[in-house]
């Protein structure tokens, strides 16, 4: 790769480059500002949808019951636009700037291209924050016609939306051309694969939510009248479809931090790769799980949508349900934690806040968040589940303790390589990923259990007390408790939080320069220069007779057992509703 | 040679025997998954209703108050009660911030609600059973229940419809 090239090759030696002192990656450093400025517009957002969060517990919590009805629908709006677009978004477009730069030791080719579409990001963040709080959008982001919200919410959602499917854009392009230069010369790294991935489905994603905010916003400036399951549908093409964006971002960064905390290398390249591929194929499909109990949609329709085409997608991550354990696994054994079926487990850096993310994401996307939404995604199941707090509890599970604490743990290695400073309060650090997990963990119980119950999303009263006809159900002291523990949970959620944007900001601003930050066991990157670890970690046996991964086969097959107890425990649930229905 | 650099080129690696073992669980369960919703569809007792039609959001209105007028057996603080029609039909709309008639239903006789809204988008969860449909303007969902308990039963609004979301209800009774 010494041969010379052209000044816009991905390689311009004139361009300003550092090589990072930890990880030996050739760093271009223009691309740095680029990434911290997402990082911490990501931040700042979830900092504010945090301490939203907080009001809006507060008044689940009926002993409590702190906001009246206006200000709670006008907070969870604002609350679910920032969370759910603004600190994700903001995030993966830090993690593809990296992804596409540092991972594959690239320049980036356009940075005033990127600073453009990170100031439109910014700006339409602002706008539609701004229009949400101050009354102008109670609708939700959802906002279903015929309720629209003020045209400059969706003005806001538009600008954000343009920029990042530019980021998006960038980011293939940037492989692409890495690809066509040479730059990288054999496969992607599985980790920018991942993130391939995401930013194939986001510009796919993207363009439906263009579909549907534009009519959206002519409808709010009173040019148009949209019919109302036409949007739903439009609407959820790009609602549902970010969640898959969200999820092969998250995997991308399970595979990360498996490598940065124990040096685990994929057990299998081509098998992981396959399932980001049915990632894919899910695509365009997983949206009609909004649908399911809604009018004008066919039976074969439903079905085969909501099982992403015989649950390709379901597939993909079962594959790496397995391969991210293995890949721990077999890394630990070559350490010699080979004690027993778990002591690879018993022995691993739980102390690492990488790892502790790693493992709080893993276990809480797949154990609550992936089950539920199976359940809620079969179609008969959904009756029992649709809209009620239930749904509120699932995306908690994966959104939330899935793919927000994935990104925290990939933030505690970004920030600090790439700002070339020591990570701020590294002993709270260590506490965060578990404080926040058992925060959400109260919170998702308390949710699914009210969901349970009867009670319904959105409502400001979940016994609906002041209704002229009274539900006598709703009164039940269980829903009560359950609400009580949402009001709970959430408070420790937001501590959990607020931990990890203290130790952000404290780190960005003012963590103490260092050109070799100590990030944990971060040396442990094989194949770079720099520190490395003391093991080679050796390949998976693929042609072994034995198992090579006992303590991860059984443990995934523990996990299928639970999956099939609770699918098995809806369908009495429905079968005991006992009406016929139909 | 970690997941964050090259691999070597030929990624294409045998699939391994715990590998193998696992996948075939994993597709099995996925297929699983996939038929028993057609299975359930065809031979379970709680279908997801599918039928449904397009309606201007005004003649629903004019249908149902037409079924009140001739069906209404009471009412309930101010909200009328009726029975379903001979056919065993009846309608149930939706509105900011009721669901309205109550209907009166019998135990084991089936009837088929024909649900909608005059205005906003709606949901209709029935409590405590918990059984939830979406409600939409300008489409009617045909619902088909058979109760097969009898006693007041409760119906709140699970989709956002506005300020009053959080006292919109209404109510099902099943008598013997």
């Amino acid at each position: 790769m010494a041969t010379a090239r052209a000044p816009r090759s991905l390689l311009d030696r004139g361009a300003p480059w550092r090589v990072c002192q930890v990880t030996g990656y050739q760093v271009f450093t223009p691309v740095q500002r680029l990434i911290v400025f997402n990082a911490v517009a990501a931040v700042l957002s979830l900092a504010l949808g945090g301490v939203l969060a907080l009001f809006i517990a507060l008044t689940r919590w009926e002993a409590v019951s702190l906001l009246p009805p206006e200000l709670y629908y006008r907070f969870t709006s604002t609350h679910g636009v920032v969370m759910l677009v603004f600190w994700i978004v903001f995030f993966e477009i830090a993690a593809l700037l990296f992804g596409g730069t540092v991972l594959i030791n690239a320049k980036l080719k356009g940075v005033r291209f990127a600073w453009t579409y990170t100031a439109l990001m910014a700006v339409g963040a602002i706008v539609t924050t701004a229009t949400t709080l101050s009354g102008h959008a109670n609708n939700m982001f959802t906002a279903y016609p015929p309720l629209v919200n003020h045209p400059m919410f969706y003005v806001g959602i538009i600008l954000f939306a343009v920029g990042a499917l530019c980021g998006s854009c960038h980011f293939v392009y940037q492989v692409w051309s890495a690809r066509r230069e040479g730059v990288i010369a054999g496969p992607l790294p599985l980790v920018v694969y991942g993130l391939l991935t995401a930013a194939i489905i986001a510009i796919w994603t993207l363009l439906h939510g263009a579909v549907a905010y534009v009519p959206a916003l002519f409808q709010a400036l009173g040019w148009l009248e949209l019919d109302p399951a036409v949007y739903r549908t439009l609407f959820w093409g790009f609602g549902h479809g970010a969640q898959q964006i969200n999820l092969a971002a998250m995997v991308a960064c399970w595979y990360a931090l498996a490598a940065l905390t124990t040096g685990a290398r994929p057990v299998n390249e081509g098998l992981s790769r396959f399932a980001f591929v049915l990632y894919l194929v899910g695509i365009n499909m997983g949206s009609m799980h909004h649908l399911l109990v809604d009018p004008g949609i066919g039976m074969h329709a439903r079905i085969i949508n909501t099982s992403y085409f015989m649950y390709a997608a379901l597939l993909g991550s079962l594959i790496h349900a397995f391969s991210i354990p293995a890949a721990l696994e077999t890394a630990q054994r070559a350490r010699g934690f080979t004690e027993g079926l778990f002591g690879w487990l018993r022995k691993a850096p739980w102390r690492e806040p990488g790892f502790a993310a790693l493992m709080v994401s893993f276990i809480g996307f797949g154990v609550i968040g992936g089950v539920s939404g199976v359940l809620m995604g079969t179609m008969q199941l959904n009756m029992l589940i649709h809209n009620t707090l239930f749904v509120v509890g699932h995306f908690h599970s994966t959104v939330v303790l899935g793919t927000t604490v994935a990104f925290m743990g990939l933030a505690y290695y970004v920030v600090p390589l790439v700002m070339k400073r020591d990570l701020a309060f590294l002993g709270l650090a260590r506490w965060q990923p578990y404080v926040f997990g058992a925060g959400l963990l109260t919170l998702i119980g308390g949710l699914m259990l009210a969901g349970k119950l009867g009670a319904s999303r959105r409502a400001w009263d979940a016994s609906f007390s002041l209704a002229p006809l009274q539900v006598e159900s709703l009164s039940s002291p269980w829903l009560s408790f359950a609400n009580a523990v949402i009001g709970l949970g959430g408070v420790l959620a937001v501590i959990g939080g607020a931990m990890f944007v203290l130790i952000m900001v404290a780190t960005v601003f003012f963590g103490r320069a260092n050109e070799r930050p100590a990030v944990g066991t971060l040396g442990v990157l094989a194949g770079r220069e720099g520190p490395k670890s003391d093991v080679e970690i050796p390949e998976f046996d693929h042609h072994a007779k034995t198992f090579q991964a006992p303590g991860t086969t059984t443990l995934v097959f523990v996990f299928l057992v639970w999956f099939v107890v609770m699918f098995a425990w809806a369908s009495i649930n429905l079968a005991r509703v006992g009406w016929g229905v139909g | 040679m970690s997941a964050l650099s090259v691999p070597n080129t030929r990624y294409l690696e045998r699939v391994g025997r715990d590998e193998r073992v696992w996948l075939l669980f994993a597709i099995v369960w996925c297929l699983f998954l996939f038929v028993i919703m057609y299975v359930w569809q065809f031979f379970g007792s709680q279908r997801t209703p599918i039928e449904s039609y397009r309606i201007e959001p005004s003649e629903f209105r004019t249908l149902t108050q037409e079924y009140v007028a001739g069906h209404q057996v009471g009412d309930v603080n101010g909200v009328p009660v009726t029975v379903p029609t001979e056919q065993g039909e009846a309608f149930l709309a939706a509105r900011a911030f009721a669901f309205e008639p109550v209907l009166q239903l019998r135990r084991g006789e089936s009837v088929r609600i024909y649900l909608s809204s005059y205005d906003y988008q709606h949901g209709m969860s029935i409590q405590p059973l918990n059984l939830n449909f979406q409600v939409l303007p300008g489409y009617v969902y045909v619902v088909n229940l058979t109760p097969t308990s009898t006693g007041e039963f409760g119906i709140v609004c699970n989709e956002y419809c506005g300020l009053g979301h959080h006292v919109m209800s209404g109510r099902i009774i099943v008598t013997d």
